[in-house]
């Protein structure tokens, strides 16, 4: 008996301890700062924001009191799915990044965030600022990169199509509007019988782009997707296009990427960050090459920020290194490294920006050509609570005619009684 | 008499051995060590399960309880506050057509998975139950599938059933048949998501079963072959029979598996969340984009509890038709528990009727004893 209460006593004690452990392992980390003066700061990014060890340890030596640590989250969904559980509570890096497609719901949450301190919201272009600054006039993100979008095409299949191939007449060819672009691409199809773009829904995301208010109301926030003309001409120009010049391909799908090398379509929308997506997955298709031109004036697709939560262990610190890590120095460097196009004014007349050409696009002179890019946007449309979800819904409409599920009408009743059930 | 030793210690002056009445034991002073042994043996074994339990409770039944709370609200995750709202997350789950069709494809993907599973698995098992040599390569390699992750599994198939650079349409087109449309097409996205389904879990049932296999014992077979039976009238009349209970294990972690499934879906295409048209929006999947895509935790939390009511309805029907067929297999007594009590019942009354009447007045002590100590809590009820 003794002895079984002895083990009894052992059995409890390592139930208990097992319990332990386990409540341990959800528990966070323990603070970082400490009395010495040195402190650790923790910078969540996700993809690839060009933040290389190297360009870390530059701020480390100008900083011996602080070590800087990267985490990077595979996708930016992945970061958004931790970011919101963690917002307010405890668990979040020092320093945040965030995409623009999540930033609007970010926005209902900026007193959660640090402000980023006066005086260095010039250094970024203004709808860059006007995006992250919330009601109360807070300025809450530190912008990284943009996506000023030109047209990449792929000039072997121009050639054969008898359009012109260089990018410059590639450029004259297709200035103009959106009615253009599908103008050139009705001929390039009845020449060759293959598609001119690849998706309705990637060219659907260029032409919103463009539409100050698309969804929402900017100053009552009020849903006006269904009743928006501009929305409803966008949605028929884009699918009457669509019926002979897309690929129908919808972008990301593994059809998709095949399609890049494949040459199942002749041009894509462009933002600069799509370069690297088309080189890393195209590789030894030598025919691709970007234009300085985009339909309808400029347009910008994604791009990021950097926070800071406000209940961070070492708010001042992170504000310092958030500060560092967006001055246009250190963002050209992520240029180079990664192909984060700068959203700094200053970078844009700086030699290692302009200057710069990309080998896989026949040599073309990209810093230059996003920099003009970035210049032709013109309009910040507005993006809020419902945003995402309305957009969402949209791109599965564009895709139901595409795949042939339902006709034109049919979908659009469809993604207006969606829009109807949201909020 | 065995209900004795089982039943809840109601009153502490009950002596823990069961035979015999109380009267007959003189009372004697119980020492300390006599009581903390008899502690031991009444409370070590739940001291033993309680880490289970505690954990249970812990990451088990609290969040369940605390999903029924935030179902009933309009949730903020991040300032983790909410407003009351009674049952309007429930209504509007249950009105939106998207819900009936997350349950329609449900329950498509979960019979087009399981059944041919269940068929192939039993074959399998069968053909592996056979005297081949090598045996524990050809059972590993059957569970190889298994072993590997389920988003990996997606990927592959998902890039297989690519619409139209995919591996099954341009082998379909080379023998000259249209291509099928795997992401525009219901059905077929059901077949292909089936198809990932069964690739992982067919090896698992098939050892499951062949371990039921190669407990029938082979004396059946035996005298089987020496009846002259085929070996395909072995399988029908003794194999198939023989496996009912571990079927029955079978179908229910499958149905449970199956109404549950999320990652295939979910890795179908580049989006994931069910296609253009809904053609392949499990009810999990619908779940996950609620909460973590348009983080509206109040209307997932809702829509977690519909989902968790369709599984326990489907698995009172599981067990109401386990019970049915295992009866006459394993049971100890051809009586069920039902009627077992209800032949108990019967015999005590005709008993008590008798005592009150005044024919068994006389009756031996013992054998009406311990009935009445069986009959009280009964009585009570």
């Amino acid at each position: 008996m003794k002895l079984s209460r002895r083990t009894r006593a052992i059995a409890a004690v390592a139930g208990a301890a097992s319990i332990a452990i386990i409540a341990a392992g959800c528990s966070p980390a323990a603070d970082s700062g400490s009395e010495d003066g040195t402190v650790e700061l923790t910078v969540a990014t996700f993809n690839d924001f060009g933040y290389t060890d190297e360009l870390l340890q530059e701020y480390m030596d100008e900083n011996p009191n602080v070590t800087v640590v990267q985490n990077k989250a595979a996708t930016s969904n992945d970061a958004r799915a931790n970011y919101f559980q963690k917002l307010g509570k405890k668990g979040l890096a020092d320093v945040e990044a965030i995409e623009v497609d999540w930033l609007p719901e970010v926005m209902q949450y900026s007193d959660l965030l640090a402000e980023v301190p006066s005086g260095t919201a010039d250094r970024w272009l203004d709808w860059k600022v006007d995006a992250a600054t919330d009601a109360d006039g807070r300025l809450i993100g530190y912008g990284t990169d943009i996506g000023p979008e030109g047209v990449c095409y792929r000039s072997d299949l121009f050639a054969a199509a008898g359009l012109p191939t260089d990018r410059e007449s590639v450029a004259a060819l297709l200035e103009g509007d959106w009615a253009k672009y599908f103008e050139v691409g009705a001929q390039y199809t009845a020449t060759t019988g293959t598609a001119w773009f690849d998706s309705a829904g990637g060219t659907y995301q260029g032409m919103i782009n463009q539409v100050e208010a698309a969804y929402e109301d900017p100053d009552s926030g009020d849903l006006i997707a269904t009743d928006n003309a501009e929305v409803e001409d966008i949605y028929n120009q884009v699918l009457d296009a669509s019926a002979a010049q897309s690929a129908h391909l919808g972008q990301w799908s593994d059809d998709w990427f095949a399609g890049l090398s494949n040459g199942a379509y002749a041009t894509m929308l462009c933002p600069g960050w799509m370069l690297g997506v088309i080189s890393g997955n195209a590789e030894g298709v030598t025919g691709w090459d970007v234009a300085n031109v985009f339909p309808n004036g400029g347009g910008n697709w994604g791009g990021s920020y950097l926070t800071v939560p406000a209940n961070g262990a070492n708010v001042e610190e992170a504000q310092k290194l958030a500060d560092w890590l967006t001055a246009p120095e250190q963002q050209i460097k992520a240029f180079v490294n990664a192909g984060t196009f700068p959203s700094q004014n200053d970078a844009y007349s700086d030699e290692a920006l302009t200057g710069f050409v990309n080998e896989y696009f026949n040599n073309a002179p990209v810093g230059q050509i996003f920099t003009d890019r970035a210049k032709a946007v013109s309009v910040a449309p507005f993006k809020g609570e419902f945003y995402f979800q309305v957009n969402d819904a949209m791109q599965k409409a564009l895709t139901r005619v595409e795949d042939g599920t339902q006709d034109k009408q049919a979908s659009w009743d469809q993604w207006v009684s969606e829009v109807d059930a949201i909020g | 008499m065995t209900t004795t030793a089982t039943a809840p210690p109601s009153s502490a002056e009950r002596p823990d051995a069961p035979a015999g009445p109380p009267s007959q034991r003189t009372p004697k002073r119980i020492a300390f060590g006599h009581r903390l042994s008899r502690w031991d043996l009444k409370l070590s074994p739940y001291l033993y399960i309680s880490p289970f339990f505690i954990l249970f409770l812990v990451v088990g039944l609290f969040p369940i309880a605390y999903t029924a709370v935030i179902s009933f609200m309009d949730w903020d995750l991040v300032r983790n506050s909410g407003t009351f709202i009674g049952f309007d997350q429930y209504v509007y789950v249950l009105t939106q057509p998207k819900f009936w069709i997350a349950l329609r494809n449900t329950f498509s993907i979960f019979l087009l998975s399981s059944i041919p599973q269940l068929i192939l698995a039993i074959f399998i098992a069968a053909m592996l139950d056979q005297n081949i040599r090598a045996k524990t390569f050809w059972r590993m390699g059957v569970l190889l599938p298994y072993v590997m992750a389920p988003v990996a599994v997606a990927l592959i198939f998902s890039n297989m059933f690519g619409d139209k650079y995919g591996l099954v349409n341009t082998t379909l087109a080379d023998l000259g048949i249209s291509p099928v449309m795997w992401h525009s097409d219901a059905f077929a996205s059901h077949i292909a998501i089936a198809t990932m389904v069964n690739f992982r879990w067919t090896g698992y049932n098939t050892l499951i079963l062949l371990a039921a296999m190669q407990a029938i014992p082979r004396d059946y077979y035996e005298a089987a072959a020496i009846d002259g039976a085929s070996k395909f009238r072995q399988f029908t009349a003794i194999t198939v029979p023989s496996l009912r209970p571990t079927l029955i294990f079978v179908i229910i972690t499958s149905t449970i598996g199956g109404l549950q499934i999320f990652d295939e879906p979910r890795m179908y295409d580049q989006y994931g969340t069910g296609g253009a048209d809904s053609q392949w929006l499990t009810i999990t999947l619908y779940l996950y984009d609620i909460g973590w895509g348009q983080w509206n935790f109040g209307r997932a939390a809702a829509l977690a509890w519909i989902l968790f009511l369709i599984i326990l309805a489907i698995g009172i029907i599981n067990l109401l038709v386990t019970r049915r067929v295992v009866r006459d297999e394993g049971a100890r007594s051809s009586l069920g528990r039902r009627e077992q009590r209800a032949a108990a019942r019967a015999a005590r009354r005709d008993l008590r009727r008798a005592a009150s009447s005044g024919t068994l007045a006389d009756a031996p002590e013992p054998e009406s004893a311990p009935e009445s100590a069986t009959d009280t809590p009964e009585a009570q009820r």
